[in-house]
């Protein structure tokens, strides 16, 4: 029994030995803060859909380190974020920049928004005209029976 | 008949950019550094922790630089085709161990054959960092100006080694 529980100490204790070193705790709530909100517009390269500052992957916590320490370095954010793009490119911006290969991914939505409108406008306009048209001419035929009928409301009266 | 004709030439349009969006992996996303100086880095060698490696050291060579670690499951894949490369003697190809344990790279190229000139030796993955790597292994052409020209992600497939990485270096060897 006494083995036991010398064996189970020494399994808990290896646990306790081979157990991660927490991340270190945040010396600098500025940095930190900083950090975050940096973080958040960067896109994680593992875990794509992920950003950054949520990411739990390898690379993201040994870039989250290196984005600490540029801050600390007293670089700007967008210092930091050029950093990345050089490394990475434009895509491990969320809000990528503004310039021709992204005209396209920017102006996309208002052109398909444009085209809508128009379609909806050339729509509207064409069935009224059709309307307009079927309302006011008559065949020959129709004609006939109309006065027809006319004549005979006349006569009723 | 433009009732029909209309919707059924969006939809087309729309299988188009289905059908090429298929064929595309968005895990490739394409490197800045391609075209640029390879980034400086100045590290110790796996196999003789005295001794440094520095990209300048390859000034005036076509050379690879190949990113992979012992715990990485794709560089198995990829390893029996530098292995080959090395033996052909077309192009040295220059290790970079990454974020690895140094017994276990050296043990991990002692099973699996060692087809480096060398290899860095990359401890806290900073000189990933550098050169935007974000999933081993990776591949990197440089000139002989040190420049990169390629960038392969992922494993080098027999594929990719015929159409794009031996054509390359042909090229810049001339």
């Amino acid at each position: 029994m006494k083995h036991w529980i010398a064996l189970l100490c020494a399994a808990l204790l290896c646990g306790a030995v081979l157990a991660k070193e927490a991340p270190p705790a945040a010396e600098d709530e500025a940095v930190e803060q900083r950090l975050n909100v940096i973080a958040e517009e960067l896109r994680c390269l593992v875990c794509q859909n992920e950003s950054l500052a949520g990411s739990r992957a390898d690379l993201a916590q040994d870039l989250r380190r290196e984005v600490r320490k540029l801050i600390k370095d007293g670089k700007t954010d967008v210092e930091v974020k050029d950093f990345m793009v050089s490394r990475y490119g434009d895509f491990v911006l969320y809000r990528p920049p503004v310039k021709p290969t992204t005209w396209l991914l920017w102006g996309g939505p208002f052109l398909l928004l444009i085209a809508g409108i128009a379609a909806l406008v050339f729509y509207l306009r064409r069935r009224g005209r059709t309307m307009t048209m079927t309302a006011t001419t008559l065949s020959a035929d129709e004609q006939k029976r109309a006065t027809a009928l006319l004549a005979e409301e006349e006569g009723k009266q | 008949m433009n009732r029909f004709l209309i919707p059924l030439a969006i939809f087309l349009v729309l299988v188009g950019f289905l059908a090429v969006g298929l064929t595309l992996d968005p895990r490739e996303v394409p490197s800045p550094l391609v075209g640029k100086p390879a980034p400086a880095f100045d590290v110790p060698q796996l196999a003789a922790p005295d001794k440094r490696f520095a990209p300048k050291d390859m000034l005036g060579k076509v050379w690879l630089l190949n990113v992979w670690a012992s715990w990485c499951v794709s560089c198995r894949q990829e390893h029996p085709l530098l292995v080959e490369l090395a033996r052909s003697g077309l192009v040295p190809v220059v290790g970079l161990d990454y974020k690895d344990q140094r017994e276990d790279g050296l043990r991990w190229l002692r099973q699996h054959g060692d087809p480096y000139l060398l290899s860095g030796f990359d401890a806290d993955g900073r000189v990933g960092i550098d050169y935007g790597v974000y999933g081993v292994p990776e591949t990197y052409v440089i000139d002989k100006a040190g420049v990169i020209r390629y960038k392969q992600i992922g494993p080098v497939t027999p594929e990719a080694l015929e159409k794009k990485i031996l054509p390359k270096v042909k090229e810049l060897l001339q």
